[in-house]
């Protein structure tokens, strides 16, 4: 069997990943020649730690994006009598390199981790959007309101942060809980996470009505288009996520929310968890800025509650919380890999980095390769968020 | 400060039942229980086979009944066999021979159904395994978190510094399951020189061979956040006012940092390694899966893959109590330590 050299092996894959090279070399150095007018993203261009979270960050994303273009093979191609294939051998028919090997099914490690990053990248930040939102609308009215609201969502809040994550994961994530209906009225039903996702949704559409309603509330022409588009896109969202029913299919499209039940019941779980971390640093974020005088300016102006949390105190709170967003979308990516290591996230041939480092650790006495590239993988995109984290704090706590 | 803490008290015994009740109803809806069945009889047992078995174990008693018996402010019901004799749920544990109370106010947790055994001891033996495991953790994790901690905020911005805290960012972006199969393939596959198991720890003892590995994959990863606290709270330090007085007085750099800075720099990493606890917990299960060590995080995995109600419930509430706890200790510890912080 002819076999490529390490050598061979790394300048092939820097060549697979060409487009992504290109990509990088356009946006980093524009993106630097107008740093200034940026913002807090130009202000990432100020630090090395900066440059080198943005390349790993931006290097997934590309990855992602272009992996049809980059992968070799479909990330479930079998190739039999290739099984535990070593890096760099030739697939016999086509002529093709497993530049990372071959695992235990003789599918292609390499193209398996590239489509992964389009898994991860997607589910991840995702989650993330929503559990902020979910945390935002939530902790804005504890810290403003404090009282009772406060007592209740701050108990809720640690009650799920005490839980056992990996009890939670087991329970909410067994296949057995999506048959059981436990809403059952009529046309209704709906199972444990459908509920869930249908709450989370549910705030994610009231958090952005309330916030046109606030701000463009003196100028009907302008709240009404923009509330009819938001309502539209609100309801098609919330069908197609609780009731797995897209609208577009009525038009005659192809549905774009068309979840998986296994996506949705790990897109919950992670949500579930990572909220109530949001929620506290909102809370606290809150409780620190509503003192503060543009905060009784507006309230002497008259302007209600949700205008002040969501139009004074959020934008005020933001520096913090992109810090944090950034962190949890590593953090988040790392809860996936134990989801997926544990055999509780997607189906077991997905190609995502948990369920492939769970499949190559298992048969590590066999054969060490399949395993490492996908944990190498998680690791740096996970190190390139910390960084960009850092950095951020850095260029935050500079002004 | 009597007000505070049995406030708290109060807080946490409600938590405690909120947690147990919402992981009884999960454990208890129909697709776990039917799962539980089949576990215990064979997973092709017929509908009607399963149904008498869940109805002969009482588990198609109302809902808070149960969580009552559980708790031990309801009756618990005698289970009996196909001839009518009192028997229990698993071989091993105790038969009750006519309703009493028997939950955990009277200190009975119930019968694992996959251990075949009373909760109780199993349970203990785990946490004493696991202990085992987290006190070498703790002796590895915590010293050096603060040594390098101290060592790059000592003088901030300087070449010791940006390496140090580049590495505590890299530990943090490191979960267990990579750092576990990485140290495996190096140390156990390759080298040959540790053992990439653990399983005889439990049977053998603790050895430098078996137990390398997992108490350094686990320390790794929570070292770097417990650094970076430290790191931050010493470069506060640094630059206070009474430091500065110190130097002025021509105190050296050495002795500034050992009577001086330390004491106080230390205080907010005390908060941040008691509430790691809660972390390293879901850190053991994973930890025990990979080496394969029996102990708590293990047992956890075992109850929720077979649905073990009351081995589950007793593990939550285990994980539960020590999360509550360490928040309590951190907090009390906190004023403690910092005299400027009182409680109302």
């Amino acid at each position: 069997m002819e076999q490529l050299s390490a050598f061979e092996i790394v300048l092939g894959i820097l060549g697979r990943f060409n487009l992504v090279w290109i990509a990088i070399a356009i946006v980093m150095p524009v993106s630097y020649v107008f740093r200034h007018r940026l913002g807090l993203y130009g202000k990432l261009y100020g630090g090395a730690l900066g440059w080198i979270g943005l390349f790993i960050c931006f290097f997934w994303l590309f990855t992602a994006i272009f992996a049809a273009e980059i992968a070799l093979h479909p990330a479930l191609k079998q190739f039999a009598i290739q099984r535990f294939a070593k890096p760099g051998v030739l697939e016999s028919q086509s002529g093709a390199p497993f530049y990372f090997g071959a695992d235990r099914f003789g599918r292609d490690v390499f193209s398996r981790v590239v489509w992964g990053s389009q898994i991860v990248l997607t589910i991840a930040p995702a989650a993330t959007v929503v559990a902020f939102i979910v945390g935002i609308s939530l902790g804005l009215p504890a810290g403003y309101f404090g009282g009772a609201t406060d007592r209740v969502l701050s108990f809720t809040a640690n009650l799920v942060l005490a839980f056992p994550v990996i009890v939670l994961f087991y329970l909410l994530v067994t296949p057995g809980i999506r048959e059981l209906k436990v809403i059952d009225y009529a046309w209704i039903k709906m199972s444990i996470p459908e509920l869930a996702a249908f709450v989370f949704a549910g705030l994610c559409a009231a958090f952005l009505l309330t916030m046109l309603v606030t701000r463009y509330r003196r100028r009907p022409n302008v709240l009404l288009p923009l509330l009819t588009v938001t309502s539209v896109f609100c309801a098609w969202f919330i069908t197609g996520v609780a009731f797995d029913f897209d609208a577009l299919t009525l038009l005659g499209a192809a549905p774009v929310l068309d979840l998986e039940p296994n996506e949705l019941n790990i897109f919950i779980a992670v949500v579930f968890v990572s909220s109530p971390g949001v929620f506290r640093i909102v809370r606290g974020l809150t409780l620190d800025i509503r003192t503060r005088d543009y905060v009784a300016a507006a309230q002497t102006r008259g302007e209600g509650s949700w205008y002040v949390m969501l139009w004074e105190i959020l934008p005020n709170a933001r520096g913090p919380l992109i810090v944090d967003a950034c962190l949890r979308v590593g953090y988040t990516t790392i809860l996936l890999g134990a989801l997926g290591y544990f055999g509780l996230g997607l189906i077991p041939e997905s190609p995502d980095w948990g369920t492939t480092i769970k499949e190559g650790s298992a048969l590590l006495r066999r054969a060490a390769h399949p395993a490492v590239p996908p944990a190498l993988a998680l690791m740096s995109f996970v190190l390139g968020l910390n960084l960009l984290a850092d950095a951020l704090r850095e260029e935050s706590l500079k002004d | 400060m009597l007000k505070f803490l049995i406030g708290r008290l109060a807080t946490m015994l409600l938590t405690m039942l909120c947690t147990t009740f919402i992981v009884f109803f999960l454990v208890n809806l129909e697709p776990n229980l039917v799962r539980l069945a089949k576990g215990q009889i064979n997973s092709r047992a017929s509908d009607a086979a399963v149904e008498s078995w869940l109805d002969r174990n009482g588990y198609r008693a109302p809902l808070l009944e149960r969580y009552g018996a559980w708790l031990g402010v309801w009756p618990r019901q005698p289970i009996y066999d196909e001839r009518g004799r009192p028997t229990a749920t698993a071989r091993n544990c105790p038969v009750l021979e006519k309703p009493a109370y028997a939950g955990v106010l009277q200190g009975y947790l119930g019968c694992s159904t996959r251990y075949k055994e009373a909760v109780g001891p199993k349970i203990l033996e785990g946490l004493k395994a696991t202990g085992v495991l987290m006190f070498w953790v703790m002796i590895v994790m915590v010293p050096s978190a603060l040594l390098i901690g101290v060592l790059a905020g000592m003088r901030e911005g300087s070449r010791t510094d940006r390496g140090l805290s580049v590495f505590s960012i890299l530990t943090t972006s490191t979960p267990e399951y990579v750092s576990g199969i990485v140290f495996t393939i190096i140390f156990a596959s390759w080298l040959g020189v540790l053992n990439g198991s653990a399983a005889t720890a439990t049977t053998k003892g603790v050895s430098f061979y078996n137990f390398t590995l997992p108490v350094m994959t686990m320390a790794l990863y929570g070292m770097g956040y417990i650094a970076r606290m430290t790191r931050a709270s010493m470069a506060e330090v640094m630059t206070s006012q009474y430091i500065r007085t110190a130097r002025l007085k021509g105190l050296s750099f050495r002795l500034i940092v050992w009577r001086h800075a330390l004491r106080n720099a230390l205080i907010a990493p005390f908060t941040v390694i008691m509430l790691q606890f809660p972390w390293l917990l879901t850190g053991v299960v994973i930890v025990e899966v990979i080496f394969r060590y029996r102990g708590f995080g293990w047992m956890l995995v075992e109850a929720a893959g077979n649905n073990d109600i009351e081995l589950l419930l007793a593990c939550s509430t285990a994980s539960v109590m020590v999360v509550l706890i360490t928040q309590l200790i951190s907090d009390v510890g906190y004023v403690f330590l910092n005299p400027r912080i009182r409680v109302q």
